[in-house]
């Protein structure tokens, strides 16, 4: 029999039957989409972390207060404090192979223009941090270290804030005023558009001050949030890693037995933690995918069994005008293979929008990529052939006479 | 008297057949040594009472089931010796069964119906169509082709059984009881077209019945009692002459099916 008659018989017995062949379907369905939705979840996260990686740059080491072991944070009473301004420029002057080190302190604050406001994250920084985190000026100018000396008030703003700001003029952002926390800073210049972070996070929603200026004006701190070291080199990253642990050690007059006040981590592992996360995600709901496919599966052989006692008859006839036992294993085959084809496809137009309504929804960043397609079609065939097998084989033995006088 | 018949080898050759179903004391010997030739061109018909046995053995004459023991030649060909493919291959081109509950694919149309037996003998699409509607329209069914068995008399469908039984040019046209599901009209239209068949096609017909009106209408009547076959003998000496006499000549026919 050719393969246009064996699809047209085996869809005209499915369409017989359609509730029972939708219902049928079900789990395989379900699994494909989920082996969809798994994968560009997956390979949506993985992409947008080694974006954010190459954003950040891979030689940058970030250094924090407090001695933070693995996963949990402990911290002492006062070691949040433990990092100084001082500290920054010892690591740029002593810590040899190191491109740039810049303090960066943080906090939330309305800022205004005119009319405007928005609320909106404000970084206290040196000149070093656009070096250290790789982030050209667009427009105008960063501050100077001539500003930081002199606790100037001036502010760079992201890209975002000034679009929000000042949505008329584009040139107008350069030399106007804002007001944070009742402190009016004038605006020196307009930071490149970095874009989304990944992870739903917008980069350009910042506005980046001199590190003096946030500490005495805005924030009263006089330690460092954070201390980002860039490495000249990607292969300088773990001799500078450990420079910057002895020397910090001994500026903080730490003795043997002490721990450390801080932790330095390499942002590649950092990244990696979060990797090893979406990779967990990932692998549940490919799990989930698998059950699904096989409780999918069980469903097919059922019905397909139940398919071939009822059609016994109609098989002891086609037997006796001639059907080889290899043609009713095909065309039982075929239809298993159809229903679960059906499914699949079903399956995948039901992944891809789940997919897309993650990532509109949830701004998950999805990548539907046609490699996790053709696995859940593939795979939704396969569990036709394999679970269609033994109900067609059951067929295909029977004996034709006792087929034909079945009640 | 007999008639002439084509060629002297055997169509069917039967020796010693039997067939037992089960084993042991419950064993039931269907068949108990059944010896039969058939001519290419002979009109058989089967009487003998229910359970004698007739059934089982057109089921192997059919090449549908296999005898226990003994020898069965089918144009000279030892069919026991066939594997299973070979048997389907022999249902498929070399026998035509046609079963008193007609057996149609209850979903598909008469013309599919007809098509199904050259599906499996790989006849392409164009020549299935043409051979099939060909067929329907010597059955006198031809306006009815794409009706479903549903929507047919009993005598129709047998009709189209007949026609799907005819669809590879099988030779041999076995029927076991064809026409006891039907009233005597349509029971005489299935006769006349089998004596047309048999007559002007010149294919081998064997026929089952219970009804002695309906053996009347062949050339040779094989009688069946417990398993064994107790007479063989030409029409004219097996059905009485007043029962033959009910039996339209074949121009009267002709006549009521045109
Ligand atoms: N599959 C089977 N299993 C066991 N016994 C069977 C089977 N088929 C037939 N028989 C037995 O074999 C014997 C012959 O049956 P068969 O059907 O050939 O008779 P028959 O002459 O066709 O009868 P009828 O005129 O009623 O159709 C019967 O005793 C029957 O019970
Ligand atoms: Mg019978």
């Amino acid at each position: 029999m050719s393969l246009a008659v064996l699809l047209r018989v085996a869809w005209q017995a499915l369409r017989r039957n359609a509730t029972r062949s939708v219902l049928t379907m079900l789990g395989i369905i379900i699994g494909v989409g989920a082996v969809i939705t798994s994968m560009a979840i997956g390979t949506g996260a993985q992409a947008a972390v080694l974006a954010q990686i190459e954003s950040l740059g891979a030689n940058l080491i970030v250094i924090v207060p407090g001695s933070i072991t693995t996963g949990g944070v402990s911290l002492g009473s006062g070691t949040r404090t433990s990092l100084k301004l001082e500290d920054v420029t010892a690591i740029a002057r002593e810590v040899p192979a190191v491109a740039g080190a810049a303090p960066y302190s943080q906090t939330n604050a309305q800022v205004v223009a005119g009319g405007a406001n928005w609320y909106t994250s404000i970084g206290g920084t040196t000149p070093a941090w656009t070096t250290v985190r790789n982030w050209p000026v667009a427009e105008g100018r960063f501050f100077t270290e001539a500003e930081v000396r002199q606790s100037a008030k001036v502010a760079v703003l992201g890209s975002t804030v000034a679009q929000n700001l000042f949505p008329a003029s584009e040139s107008g952002a350069v030399g106007a005023m804002v007001i944070i926390k009742n402190v009016p800073f004038r605006v020196v210049g307009v930071l490149a558009s970095k874009g989304q972070s990944g992870f739903g996070r917008d980069q350009d929603d910042v506005v980046v001050v001199p590190i003096t200026t946030l500490q005495a004006r805005l924030t009263g701190q006089t330690w460092v949030n954070s201390i980002l070291v860039s490495a000249a080199t990607p292969d300088a990253v773990p001799g500078v890693v450990d420079s910057t642990e002895r020397l910090l050690r001994l500026r903080h007059h730490l003795t043997v037995r002490q721990p450390d006040d801080f932790s330095v981590r390499n942002i590649a592992d950092v990244q990696q933690v979060r990797i090893a996360t979406s990779q967990t995600q990932t692998l549940l709901l490919a799990g989930i995918a698998v059950v699904s496919l096989v409780v999918g599966g069980i469903g097919i052989m059922n019905i397909m069994l139940v398919s071939v006692t009822e059609r016994t008859r109609e098989i002891g006839l086609r037997m006796a005008v001639g059907a080889r036992g290899r043609d009713i294993l095909l065309q039982f085959l075929v239809e298993a293979l159809t229903l679960a084809s059906v499914g699949g496809l079903v399956g995948i137009a039901i992944g891809i929008a789940t997919a897309q309504g993650a990532s509109l929804v949830a701004h998950w960043p999805v990548i539907v990529s046609p490699l996790s397609v053709v696995l859940g079609f593939v795979s939704a065939a396969l569990v036709g052939v394999v679970f269609g097998f033994y109900p067609a084989r059951r067929a295909a033995a029977l004996d034709p006479i006792v087929a034909l006088r079945y009640e | 008297m007999q008639r002439p018949v084509l060629g002297n080898e055997w169509l069917i050759d039967v020796r010693d057949l039997t067939k037992v179903y089960g084993d042991g004391p419950t064993a039931v010997h269907a068949l108990r040594g059944v010896s039969l030739r058939v001519r290419a061109g002979e009109f058989v018909a089967i009487m003998g009472p229910s359970g004698s046995g007739k059934s089982t053995f057109m089921h192997v004459l059919g090449c549908l089931d296999r005898p226990t023991s003994g020898s069965y030649r089918l144009a000279g060909e030892e069919v026991s010796r066939l594997s299973p493919d070979q048997l389907a291959l022999a249902r498929n081109t070399r026998i035509g069964f046609v079963f008193q509950s007609f057996n149609l694919l209850s979903r598909t149309t008469a013309l599919e119906n007809v098509e199904l037996p050259m599906l499996y003998a790989g006849v392409p699409r164009e020549e299935r169509l043409r051979r099939a509607r060909a067929l329907l329209d010597q059955m006198g069914l031809g306006e009815r082709a794409d009706h479903r068995p549903s929507e047919l008399s009993g005598g129709q469908q047998q009709r189209v059984a007949i026609a799907r039984a005819l669809a590879n040019g099988a030779p041999l046209l076995m029927a076991d009881e064809p026409t006891g599901n039907l009233d005597s009209t349509s029971s005489a239209d299935i006769l006349a077209l089998f004596r047309w068949l048999n007559r002007e096609r010149r294919i081998t017909i064997v026929l089952v019945t219970h009804d002695v009106t309906i053996a009347a209408w062949s050339d040779r009547v094989v009688t069946f009692r417990d398993g064994l076959i107790i007479g063989d003998r030409p029409v004219e000496e097996a059905v009485p002459a007043s029962v033959r006499a009910g039996v339209p000549s074949m121009a009267a026919a002709r006549g009521v099916r045109a």
